[in-house]
């Protein structure tokens, strides 16, 4: 065995080839990652891209009044996409009205309440339901709680709100179980868990000084989390409850399972009605016609683009959040 | 404060009910949260737990009314999650790569970053929706391998999202010490920074195979559907998201039973997924 | 008193404002105070210093019932305030903390303006009109010798404010519920020369009216300002007088080679 005298230094030229290799090879491999970095905004450009063009016939069509018309026959191929518009604003809206206060209930007893052996169990069983798969929650809405909802909250519900006029007609017609309503409850709880993780987690960026500072002063758990805590994680909680809108605003199969599938506009709560995701899942494999499936991803672009939109907000509250953050501290 | 006035102990009642009042509600939406997951996996157990048998696994998919289980549609979902893993894996971790170690200058990463968790959120209906436009009604064939693409869609940005957070918390200094021994830029990231960053990063492919086995929306129109077992990728392929979705629909109680067997199975495997990248992640983390 | 033991400890007399017996602290298993005893005068200026982790933070933080904030926190003895024992369980934290005041170390203004900032505390405790409320937050910061710097602006947020204007807005809104005791845990140790001179003028001020107790890790700060100093080390008391006679004087070897800087 030859052993190297460890005196001797490489030979210069031998060196040299290596280092101009290594700078060659770096360079290969900086613009190998930059390409797939670029690919990731190539791929949202061409969805865009692909949805318009392959959406333009129905575009020319009926332009703008495809958004507002609530006529959606393919027998005539006319197509208004007003009544899954409002199917999915209201439905994620509802969602939102019940899933804030709870994911605001969760987030304060995860972080200013729970003892320390109990913070991650439950932490995590919160966590599980965004695992669940979205078509379980389909499946269980309407085997499992459409029915149930139809015999106990449904007809309450009809007897007390619905005989109160005007907000009375968001709360009429027949216990079916399926319907907006229901849609907006399976909603509800699928973003629960994404919007009390956001919440949970700015609130933790709250200084421990400065929660300690309004104790100090006297200042009850509640106070500390709705005149400090909140305040000062405003940016945060608006970001986390646009991720929860975006994600409710294009939830499919849960949706597609619970809100009834027709065509029809109510201004019932109860009754059931159409999302644009649902539409899609329903309708785009069986659609026949160029206008027909051009609707149909007219329809898609739509929903991308306002899922698009509403997430977007949802990052840039997220970055503000971090940003006045390190600035503060 | 010196003396406590009436008017001050009056003050100091109403703050402590109203106090008690809030904190009961935020245990009661915690009981609400777990009422939920409580709910959910009871009658997905007490529906499905009858449906489980040897022949869910062996048998292919049935008429309605004659016996059979869901052979093929296991074995296209675990075809398509594995190849839309394999495709999206290595693309996700090489954008990553560029967003940790190249991207510290510049507006290509936060750009890309910006889009990327916008991506992460995107409705996968849309995905699905894509893939058809520009693969399947070019290629006039519903296929695995457009489903398994739409689910590549899905993978890269959680993997971009992992592989960027794990590898910068990889120390600054480690890099340089690498570096200072005169390692290239490329060896520097493979043997010094994927190696500490590992975990982290197969963890994030873990939970990215766990959220597409249940994907249903993304392959309705682009893998679709077939009744028989099928090993040619590049046909309509039976899965199990879209079995579950067709047969619960249905109206015939066999069909429903099959249902519930297939959303066990699932449901199972992706919690087992999410448990396992869990303990996996924690193990090398603490 | 020149003696620190409990025995030597004076009795309670009208001038003793906080009464500490047999004080015992734990961290979960860690013993940070070992059997505090001591007297607090009233309308003086009291200093607790000694090196980091000898426990004059955590002593200072058991006047308000801070630590209960975090449960494996435990505590045992008495700390009788105006003759009251305040670690009795019946005794309710939230007001106990209208009468005793605290200031910390980093400036903590809450996310609001300038005048919500003085308001937040005051309205946990009173109901005052409009007008009421208006004097109240001028008296206050008048009093932390703020107003004529924020008078202006009091609409605008408290994160605008220097970090010596934003210590003495933390101030203000500590006296301006009117406690008896204000607690202050390192007031000046993120501050500058001339703003700390501020506070420390602020708090000369302020001993008229209120039983100032500071923690500092700056000596000469004890002797400018205190009229009496604790000298703490590993969680014990080892000397508690007259600062004069700390910094003079010492009867313990220990607090001589810690103020002559031989050691810490």
């Amino acid at each position: 065995m030859k052993l190297v005298d460890p005196q001797q230094t490489l030979p210069a030229s031998g060196a040299r080839t290596r280092i101009r290799a290594a700078r060659w090879e770096d360079t290969l491999f900086e613009w190998v990652t930059r390409g797939f970095a670029f690919l990731v905004l190539a791929v949202l450009a061409a969805i865009l891209i692909s949805l318009v063009w392959t959406g333009m016939p129905s575009i020319r069509a009926f332009g703008w009044s495809f958004l507002w018309s609530d006529d959606w026959d393919p027998v005539r191929d006319q197509y208004g996409a007003l009544i899954p518009i409002y199917g999915t604003l209201v439905s994620s809206l509802v969602a939102l009205a019940i899933a804030l206060p709870i994911s605001f209930g969760i987030a304060i007893f995860l972080t200013e309440m729970a003892p320390v052996w109990l913070k991650r169990p439950m932490g995590t069983a919160i966590e599980l339901l965004a695992a669940i798969p979205s078509i379980i929650y389909g499946m269980w809405g309407l085997f499992s709680f459409a029915p149930a909802f139809s015999h106990t909250v449904q007809p309450f519900l009809i007897q007390t709100l619905g005989a109160i006029p005007l907000v009375g007609k968001l709360f009429q017609g027949p216990p079916l179980g399926i319907g907006l309503l229901t849609a907006g409850v399976i909603l509800a709880i699928m973003v629960i868990p994404f919007i009390s993780s956001v919440m949970r987690d700015v609130f933790e960026l709250v200084p421990v000084v400065l929660k300690e500072s309004a104790y100090g002063l006297g200042a009850t758990t509640w106070e500390v989390v709705w005149k400090v805590v909140l305040p000062y994680t405003r940016a945060g909680v608006v970001g986390g409850v646009m991720l929860g809108l975006g994600r409710a605003l294009g939830e499919t199969m849960a949706v597609t399972f619970v809100i009834g599938n027709t065509q029809h506009l109510s201004p019932s709560l109860l009754a059931p009605g159409n999302s644009i995701a649902s539409s899609l899942a329903n309708e785009f494999a069986e659609a026949v016609g160029d206008l027909y499936t051009s609707a149909l991803i007219e329809l898609g672009l739509l929903l991308f683009v306002i899922t698009t939109i509403v997430l977007a907000i949802a990052k840039l509250m997220l970055l503000r959040m971090g940003r006045s953050e390190g600035k503060r501290s | 404060m010196r003396n406590a006035t009436p008017e001050a102990v009056r003050i100091y009642r109403r703050r402590q009910r109203r106090n008690r009042f809030h904190l009961a509600m935020s245990v009661f939406g915690m009981g609400f949260g777990l009422f939920w997951l409580t709910w959910i996996l009871w009658s997905l157990l007490s529906n499905g737990f009858g449906a489980l048998n040897l022949s869910l696994l062996t048998q292919p998919t049935p008429a309605p009314g004659a016996m059979g289980g869901l052979a093929n549609a296991i074995l296209g979902s675990v075809m398509m999650v594995g190849l839309g893993t394999l495709v999206g894996t290595p693309i996700g971790i090489l954008a990553g790569t560029y967003l940790a170690e190249f991207g510290r200058r510049g507006w290509l990463a936060p750009t890309t970053r910006f889009v990327n968790d916008i991506l992460l959120s995107a409705p996968s209906i849309v995905l699905g929706l894509f893939i058809y436009t520009v693969y399947v009604s070019r290629a006039h064939h519903f296929s695995g391998v457009a489903g398994a693409l739409a689910l590549a869609l899905i993978v890269i940005p959680v993997v971009v999202r992992t592989t960027d957070d794990m590898l910068r918390l990889v120390p600054d200094g480690l890099r340089e010490a690498a570096i200072a021994l005169g390692a290239p830029r490329w060896k520097m990231v493979s043997l010094v920074a994927y190696r500490s960053a590992r975990s982290g990063i197969a963890t994030g492919v873990l939970l990215a195979v766990a959220r597409i086995s249940g994907e249903t929306a993304p392959l309705l129109f682009t893998a679709l559907n077939n009744q028989f077992t099928n090993w040619n990728i590049n046909a309509p392929m039976a899965n199990l998201p879209v079995v579950i979705f067709q047969f619960a629909m249905s109206p015939y109680d066999d069909w429903h039973k099959l249902a519930w067997g297939g959303a066990i199975l699932i449901t199972l495997s992706v919690l087992g997924i999410n448990v396992l990248a869990r303990i996996f992640f924690q193990q090398k983390h603490h | 008193m020149s003696h620190s033991t409990v025995a030597n400890l004076s009795p309670i007399g009208a001038d003793v404002r906080i009464a500490i017996r047999n004080l015992n602290f734990y961290y979960g298993r860690f013993h940070a105070l070992k059997n505090v005893s001591m007297n607090i005068k009233s309308n003086k200026v009291t200093a607790f210093i000694g090196p980091s982790g000898c426990g004059k933070s955590t002593l200072l933080r058991t006047f308000n019932r801070l630590h209960e904030l975090y449960p494996q926190n435990r505590i045992t003895g008495q700390i009788l305030l105006d003759g009251v024992n305040v670690l009795d369980k019946k005794e309710d934290p939230t007001l106990l903390r209208a009468r005793v005041g605290m200031v910390f170390q980093k400036p903590t203004p809450f996310p609001m303006s300038i005048y919500e900032n003085i308001a937040f505390g005051v309205r946990l405790y009173e109901k005052l009109s409009h007008a009421e409320m208006d004097d109240r937050v001028e008296w206050a910061l008048t009093k932390a010798a703020l107003w004529s710097e924020v008078k202006d602006k009091l609409k605008q947020s408290g994160y605008g404010l220097s970090g010596g204007q934003q210590q003495r807005l933390c101030i203000a809104r500590c006296i301006a519920i009117r406690p008896e005791v204000i607690l202050l845990d390192e007031p000046c140790s993120a501050l500058d020369p001339i703003s700390t001179a501020h506070i420390e003028e602020l708090v000369h001020d302020l001993k008229s009216d209120y039983t100032v107790v500071m923690v500092t890790h700056n000596m000469q700060q004890a002797a400018r300002v205190s009229d009496f100093t604790a000298y703490m080390y590993l969680g014990e008391l080892i000397e508690f007088d007259e600062t004069d006679r700390i910094f003079t004087k010492p009867n313990q070897k220990a607090t001589e080679d810690y103020i002559t800087g031989k050691f810490g």
